[in-house]
């Protein structure tokens, strides 16, 4: 996949995999894992992307004696969802046009 | 490799990165293991799945923004002295000079690559042209009747066709290899830089 494409598509995972719930770093890789493979190192990268961009907020809390990070999805997040799945619809009927032109052939 | 062996590890290969960056890392690292661990992995296994240290290190590199590492570099360990601050400004006329000949330098550096490439395009254009150029002049010697000389320019043209054909896959991966090593330069500037090139 081209990478500009596939950063795109992760970061709405991710703020997709925390979008229900407040989610946790394994979580996220655990939940992202029958669709997208997605090394330790890679969401580092795209939690501080998007908690940079206001997409998500982060908060500390113990568990089993131990700090866990917990990531929440806030406004803006959720709008992200919402802008990605408008452009997805035209990214879908554009591909079903390209589907369309093979038949023809 | 136990978590405490790779986080010791990892904090070895980071040293020289922006700090309060590497701090983060390691807590994100060691509860990516501690929760593997809680689900019944044994800590060996837990700690491999995670990566191994040199391609993390690697992917931070290529992740960290080049202004940052900059601003890491620049901005001193300590406050000045009086007599530091003095003679960095009377130095101005010997250092100054200096570093803008060093971007001088390494600015032409870049230049002269691209300008290889370039020059290579313009190759592959030029026989192109050339091509198009013996079949026309093909065209007028058959038209005037002169058979000879026009399968002589066929030929030819034919000839410096394949040869831009050949020279076209030529100048595409020649554009890759430039672009892989930019790419390549950048990582490369960034490690020296973070001062742990050697270590690599």
């Amino acid at each position: 996949m081209e990478a500009q494409l596939k950063r795109g598509l992760l970061d709405v995972c991710v703020l997709a995999a925390i979008k229900s719930e407040d989610s946790y770093g394994y979580k996220i890789i655990k939940d992202l894992k029958p669709y997208i493979e997605l090394s330790e190192s890679t969401l580092y990268t795209i939690l501080k992307r998007l908690e940079n961009a206001g997409m998500l907020t982060v908060r500390s809390a113990e568990h089993d004696g131990r700090l866990r990070k917990y990531y929440h999805i806030t406004q803006r997040g959720v709008r992200r969802i919402e802008e990605f799945k408008e452009e997805w619809k035209e990214v879908i009927s554009i591909y079903r046009f390209v589907n369309k032109e093979d038949e023809h052939e | 490799m136990n978590k405490q062996e790779f986080l010791i590890g990892l904090r070895d290969a980071l040293s020289g990165f922006p700090q309060d960056d590497v701090e983060e890392r390691i807590a994100f690292y060691g509860e990516m293991i501690d929760d593997r661990m809680e689900e019944g992995m044994d800590e060996e296994e837990a700690v491999a799945e995670v990566g191994r240290i040199d391609e993390i290190r690697e992917q931070i590199v290529a992740d960290i923004p080049f202004t940052k590492l900059v601003k890491e570099k620049v901005k001193p360990k300590r406050a000045l002295r009086a007599w530091e601050i003095l003679l960095i400004v009377l130095g101005f006329p010997v250092w100054f000079p200096l570093l803008v000949a060093a971007c001088a330098i390494l600015l032409s550096l870049y230049i002269v690559v691209w300008v290889l490439l370039i020059a290579l395009w313009a190759i592959e254009i030029s026989l192109w042209v050339c091509t198009l150029g013996g079949i026309a002049a093909a065209i007028v010697y058959f038209i005037q009747g002169s058979i000879p000389p026009a399968l002589m320019m066929l030929g030819t043209a034919f000839v410096i066709a394949g040869l831009s054909i050949f020279l076209f896959f030529g100048c595409v991966e020649a554009s890759k290899g430039i672009l892989k090593l930019t790419k390549k330069a950048g990582v490369g500037v960034k490690s020296v830089l973070i001062g742990k090139e050697n270590a690599k």
